[in-house]
């Protein structure tokens, strides 16, 4: 019995060294592989470096606190995203009018309310809001008509508690459109208030 | 309407002898009101056949040939641009007043009225160094009658001034109006991002850069004498008036809060009337020319845009949207009295008080596109100048009331046309590359 565990144990014993011996045969193996190899070698790198992570002996504290860091700071990464995007978005999207309109309409209250709530976070923040028309129509009433348009932004916003003096309003009448060509879609996009960053 | 024609015909005639007497330094036979020249009612639609023959050479033929040929030319160009003549070619006449004589004794009138010319121009001329000396003469060729005639002197390169003094002399004469030949035009012309303000001749010739800049500029408004012109310019980031003196290049700027925009001057001059957004809503008010608010000339909610004044600065039309849609106002500026003018289309903006004050032109739009249109002053007689042409914007009048200076969009990019006050004759200003708008007619601008 005691015999047969012995021979239990060398057996064993020499199962690990033999195993040792291929595993460190496979360490120190020629670095010229044939393409069929590759695959292979690359996931036995990759448990060889989960084992040898486990040999420096890293707490399960370590890991977590680490964790927790890395949330910390892609919870930060994700936040800033977020900002950039706000503002992105602040910029970007303009409020649209009807023709010969300078009223807002609900799409455009919704998209002020937003605005609304970045400007509050963004107190030391100054815009300048631009008021645009489509081509149609003449030029001297077109000018006349943004400047409309985007007082009728400034007013919204005014109303809904931000400062004035934060608000500058200008009008390019049709000066300036954001599409050129002389279409329905085109008029649509060009009749505009648009956001600027002082 | 007749009734009034007629007798403005008999007071040009009494004007025309008086002038006559005084002015005509050739022998002249008797004037009389006998014919009725320009029918006042559609002067445009029968045009008169007139000939004006080459020059006669009248003393180096060699040297003289080339400059009797321009002359004509620059006199035919002048005359038919005012829509009232129609030119008769010169390969029909039947005798050559360039070799035979331009005295009225040298002429036999059947020649001319056998082509169908009733009125005829003799020219002759000496060229000596740099100057040049004209003598002008208008026939009556069914009465076989000289109307006037004049003697011009000056430098060769003037030569086309004085082929037009006599011009505006000679249509002075016939229809009571003057100043047509002595304008200019002032406009934007927008090329390769860049906006200029540009200045031509009343028939397009010349055009000069006066004001250029990468910001946009827009609106530009002579003053009455011709001296200034008024404009808005994003030059300083935002849309403010400048007005910039012509001879020493002075600028000032007027920048309120907000637009400052569509200014235009009271017609004696000593100020001007624009568009500010000063207090938050769009309107109208007097402007010292330093620039100082001297009075607010409409008080209503909403859009109240581009002034004009009748000729006699009593009254002004405006553009505003207090009905609801962009309409014509006339304002009475003793009284504050405020009725609208126009109540067809829905949207008619860019109105522009005739010189003789009874009545106004304006750009009408319907489907994207705009039109021009003139009415009276008491809503009467809405008249469509343009149609199915393209989009055609911002007409000015020429001082004399008789032509209509517009942009349209008719071959493509945005160019200036004329057409007569009734809509006849519409053709290009001027070639130029870009695109021209915002035109404005300076009256006649007196030149040293």
């Amino acid at each position: 019995m005691k015999f047969q565990r012995l021979r239990l144990k060398v057996g064993l014993l020499l199962l690990i060294v033999s195993f040792l011996f291929v595993a460190s045969c496979a360490k120190h193996r020629d670095i010229s592989t044939t393409p069929a190899e590759e695959s292979i070698e690359a996931a036995e790198t990759d448990r060889q470096a989960g084992e040898e992570e486990q040999e420096q002996g890293i707490s399960e504290e370590d890991i977590a606190a680490r964790q927790k860091a890395e949330a910390a700071a892609e919870k930060r990464r994700l936040q800033a995203e977020k900002e950039r995007a706000a503002k992105q978005e602040f910029i970007n999207e303009n409020v649209y009018f009807g023709f010969d309109d300078s009223s807002l309409t609900k799409k455009a209250r919704q998209i002020l309310k937003e605005k609304v709530e970045w400007l509050r976070k963004h107190s030391d923040v100054e815009v300048v809001i631009e008021g645009h028309c489509d081509e149609r129509g003449t030029k001297e009433y077109n000018m006349a008509l943004g400047q409309r348009r985007a007082q009728s932004i400034k007013n919204f916003l005014v109303n809904a508690g931000i400062d004035a003096h934060r608000l500058e309003t200008i009008s390019y009448g049709e000066e300036r459109p954001v599409d050129p060509r002389h279409n329905e879609m085109a008029w649509a996009k060009n009749r505009r208030g648009h956001f600027r960053i002082k | 309407m007749h009734a009034k024609g007629c007798s403005r015909v008999g007071l040009i005639f009494v004007i025309m002898s008086i002038i006559f007497g005084i002015g005509a330094r050739l022998p002249v036979a008797q004037a009389g009101p006998a014919y009725d020249y320009i029918n006042i009612s559609d002067p445009f639609l029968k045009k008169i056949p007139i000939a004006v023959p080459v020059f006669k050479p009248m003393s180096e033929p060699s040297k003289e040939a080339e400059t009797a040929h321009k002359a004509a030319d620059v006199l035919s160009e002048g005359l038919e641009f005012t829509g009232y003549f129609r030119l008769i070619d010169r390969g029909a006449f039947l005798e050559k007043p360039q070799e035979k004589g331009i005295t009225g004794a040298d002429l036999n009138f059947d020649n001319w009225t056998d082509i169908g010319a009733e009125l005829l121009v003799t020219g002759g001329i000496w060229v000596a160094d740099e100057t040049v000396r004209l003598e002008i003469r208008l026939f009556d060729t069914f009465k076989g009658e000289l109307l006037f005639g004049k003697r011009y002197g000056g430098d060769v390169i003037d030569l086309r001034q004085m082929i037009h003094r006599f011009c505006d002399e000679m249509l002075y004469r016939l229809t009571g109006k003057q100043g047509l030949f002595n304008s200019r035009i002032v406009f934007i012309n927008k090329h390769e991002g860049k906006s200029a303000i540009y200045i031509c001749d009343f028939d397009g010739h010349g055009p000069r850069r006066v004001i250029e800049g990468e910001a946009i500029t827009l609106f530009p408004s002579w003053s009455p004498e011709g001296r200034a012109i008024a404009y808005t310019s994003y030059a300083g980031g935002e849309p403010s008036i400048f007005i910039r003196e012509l001879e020493s290049g002075e600028t000032r700027r007027i920048a309120y809060d907000g637009i400052n925009i569509t200014p235009t001057w009271l017609p004696g001059g000593g100020g001007l009337a624009a568009t500010l957004s000063v207090s938050g809503d769009e309107e109208i008010y007097l402007l010292t020319e330093s620039g100082k608010i001297d009075k607010k000339l409409t008080d209503s909610w909403g859009i109240d845009v581009s002034p004009t004044f009748s000729p006699d600065g009593k009254k002004m039309a405006f553009v505003s949207k207090r009905a609801g849609t962009p309409q014509i106002y006339i304002k009475d500026l003793d009284t504050g009295d405020i009725r609208r003018l126009t109540y067809e289309g829905n949207y008619n903006t860019e109105p522009e008080w005739s010189p003789e004050g009874d009545r106004i032109v304006y750009s009408g739009m319907n489907g994207g596109r705009a039109d021009i249109f003139l009415i009276g002053t008491d809503g009467q007689g809405l008249t469509r100048l343009t149609h199915n042409a393209g989009s055609n914007e911002s007409p000015a009048w020429s001082p004399d009331g008789t032509l209509i200076v517009f942009s349209s969009t008719r071959s493509g990019a945005a160019k200036l046309y004329v057409m007569t006050a009734s809509g006849t004759d519409q053709r290009p200003l001027l070639d130029m590359d870009g695109e021209q708008i915002l035109p404005d007619w300076s009256s006649a601008i007196e030149r040293e």
